[in-house]
């Protein structure tokens, strides 16, 4: 089997390759002892080799799992998984927990032009997780209640910490929470439109990573893109799973050049 | 020498000794990590590393001892101004300390926070009392390059000895005459501050010096474009940098020691990196020494930087002043000539800058540039989107950073450049 492990902030996501096929699938939240997570995961697995990718992808690198480890990046992982599940995709978006991606496909999910946020965390999973809070409903079910939103107010402010000051004074204003809820998911599908064009919105659009799990950002990036979902705005069924699909993906590759 | 026998020195140029104990050791380390740990440099590097370990020792007792002699510092900040002016009345020309994060509370007191590294780093060195460069200048040459520098300037001038060059925005005739009368006005203040008059001997001999040295640097960046690339991008960038401070005709000779090693080293076919490690040119702002973060970044992972297209790099040694004046008043034309070819971001319109990045990536055979540019930038960022679109019509792959001198961003940056790295295969 040949692994590929996507070490990201949030989560840990590992996909396991015998030949062509995806034969183990297993997740688990980063924490703060990501590599004690990782060997958790890793446990009864019995690996040729991995390919890691994500920010703990050189940690990956430095254990000693008995198997050889090569890195990839998250932008080409992510460009190798997506074209898996859709090959003529264009386009990639990937909003993780702390970062977002806007990745121009070439083909066989090749990386062309990527553009990605700067050091800040704003509109990305951390984002919406941190604002939901002021909701006091858990992140899973933010964007369900968002979407009983009819009129969004705009709301400016990226960092999460203004963003939250905006919000409460909406409140204040007596603005529908979940009017503000939908204002709020806009401000974060407004900014990455903007990187999407940046990168030469060419259809159709991918959007993967744990926040693709949002049915209120999957409705309003069709909208705010002109795509319709399942014909030029496409979701696979395991978002999350996109980085670490590409990386066994890698892996595979390197395993036949090898050979 | 050790830190111990200068510690008098530093005192009498008021340095706050604590922190400057600080910035040695943070800056030791530093050096160790992205210099020292690289493998196969070459034997002339040893001059660099030795003044980089003196840069706060050795080189600044120098400064003492011609004080001592009667001679004047002039520190600087840009290319623009013409060394040539203050070597032909004896006084030595060193580059400001500009390029770490230091004393930035005390700097946000005289300037926007929303200003740059670079102009955050040269008042917080001086209010800071943190660098012996600034406090041995009995003249301080600043220019409006930027509105940024140029108010900043103002600040700075209540706590330095300021001297301000008014570099003009175009090229136009009228912009020649006004940078001619600055020349001018700037060779009046040299002479004031000096006691001596510029004559066309002089001048002649500080003109070749200068040369000499844009020479040696030329002849550096030809050597380095060798495939497999025989040197490091850090380690050119380094030599840049020294340049700046270092006794020109020394570092000349020292720059043309290093040549011959690389040639040698060109015909047995070695290099630092792989014959097939992406070659990357950076373009864009200076990098002032010890900003190492991106190439440092750039380098380990596994791309080698074979082009600087910056002030402290081609933008600064590209041109030579012509030599075959016999006259002091056709010197001062050729330097007016010679640095009104700077292709700095800082001129409206700026179309041969687009030319020459062209033409460098073309030249040194690069598989990717990357733009560099420091936050809040602006002529620098708005020439990156005009840069950007031009590489990319020429089918030349570029990726734009923008970052400063703080370590927060270093794991997002080697992810992008990675990313664009594996583009590049």
């Amino acid at each position: 089997m040949i692994l590929g492990i996507d070490i990201g902030s949030r989560s840990i996501e590992v996909v396991g390759m015998a030949g062509d096929e995806v034969v183990e699938k297993r997740r688990a939240p980063t924490t703060f002892n990501p590599v004690a997570q990782l060997r958790a995961l890793l446990d009864g697995l019995s690996a040729r080799r991995a390919v890691a990718t994500g920010y703990g992808r050189k940690l990956v690198q430095d254990l000693d799992l008995g198997f050889p480890v090569e890195t990839i990046t998250e932008i080409k992982a992510h460009g190798l998984g997506a074209a898996r599940h859709y090959p003529e995709a264009r386009t990639l978006l990937d909003i993780g927990g702390q970062d977002t991606k806007a990745i121009a496909l070439l083909p066989g999910g090749r990386v062309g032009k990527f553009e990605m946020n700067d050091r800040c965390a704003a509109g990305t999973g951390k984002f919406l997780e941190y604002t939901a809070q002021i909701f006091q409903i858990p992140v899973q079910e933010f964007g369900l209640y968002a979407l009983f939103g009819d009129a969004p107010p705009i709301i400016n402010s990226m960092c999460t910490v203004f963003a939250e000051t905006e919000a409460t004074s909406l409140m204040a204003q007596g603005v529908r929470p979940e009017n503000i809820a939908l204002g709020l998911h806009l401000s974060i599908v407004r900014r990455t439109v903007n990187m999407l064009q940046r990168v030469g919105l060419n259809l159709p659009l991918v959007f993967v990573g744990g926040v693709a799990h949002n049915p209120c950002m999957r409705r309003l990036l069709a909208e705010q893109t002109g795509t319709v979902e399942g014909e030029t705005l496409l979701v696979p069924e395991e978002p999350d799973m996109t980085g670490a699909l590409g990386a066994a993906l890698w892996g595979e590759k390197l395993a036949l050049e090898s050979a | 020498m050790t830190n111990e026998a200068y510690r008098e020195m530093w005192e009498n140029l008021n340095l706050d000794l604590a922190a400057h104990d600080g910035l040695l050791s943070v800056l030791g380390k530093f050096y160790g990590d992205i210099y020292m740990s690289q493998q196969g440099r070459l034997k002339g590097m040893e001059y660099l590393d030795f003044v980089l370990s003196e840069v706060h020792g050795l080189r600044i007792k120098e400064l003492q001892d011609a004080k001592a002699q009667g001679r004047k510092i002039v520190g600087t900040f840009c290319v623009f101004v013409p060394e040539e002016l203050a070597l032909a009345v004896d006084a030595v020309q060193v580059g400001l300390c500009a390029g770490a994060d230091a004393g930035r509370e005390a700097a946000e007191t005289l300037v926007p926070r929303n200003t740059c590294a670079l102009i955050k780093s040269f008042i917080g060195f001086k209010l800071a009392r943190l660098c012996p460069y600034t406090e041995s200048c009995d003249l301080i040459v600043g220019e409006t390059t930027c509105d940024g520098k140029k108010k900043a300037y103002e600040a700075f001038a209540e706590h330095a000895p300021m001297h301000i060059m008014e570099v003009p925005q175009t090229k136009t005739v009228s912009a020649r005459a006004l940078w001619k009368a600055e020349v001018l006005r700037y060779m009046e203040k040299l002479e004031e501050l000096t006691g001596k008059k510029v004559t066309a001997e002089n001048l002649a001999g500080a003109i070749k010096t200068v040369n000499d040295r844009r020479r040696a640097l030329q002849r550096l960046n030809r050597l380095r474009a060798a495939v497999p690339a025989p040197i490091s991008g850090r380690d050119v960038l380094l030599i840049n940098q020294v340049s700046f401070y270092d006794d020109p005709v020394r570092f000349t000779a020292s720059v043309n020691t290093l040549c011959d090693q690389l040639e040698e080293r060109i015909k047995a076919g070695d290099g630092v990196a792989p014959a097939d490690a992406p070659r990357v040119m950076l373009s864009g702002c200076p990098m002032a020494v010890p900003n190492w973060k991106l190439p440092y970044i750039i380098e380990s992972s596994g791309a080698v930087i074979v082009g600087e297209e910056s002030c402290i790099g081609t933008r600064n040694t590209r041109d030579l002043t012509d030599e075959s004046c016999r006259t002091l008043e056709q010197m001062i034309d050729a330097l007016c000539d010679r640095y009104m070819k700077i292709d700095c971001a800082c001129f409206t319109p700026n179309a041969e800058r687009l030319d020459n990045v062209e033409s460098m990536a073309r030249d040194l055979k690069v598989d990717g540039v990357i733009q560099y540019a420091l936050m809040f930038c602006q002529p620098y960022a708005h020439e990156g989107i005009k840069v950007e679109k031009r590489l990319t019509a020429g089918n030349i792959p570029s990726m734009s950073l923008e970052t400063d001198y703080s370590m927060e961003d270093v794991e997002q940056l080697k992810t992008r450049v990675e990313a664009f790295l594996e583009t590049l295969k």
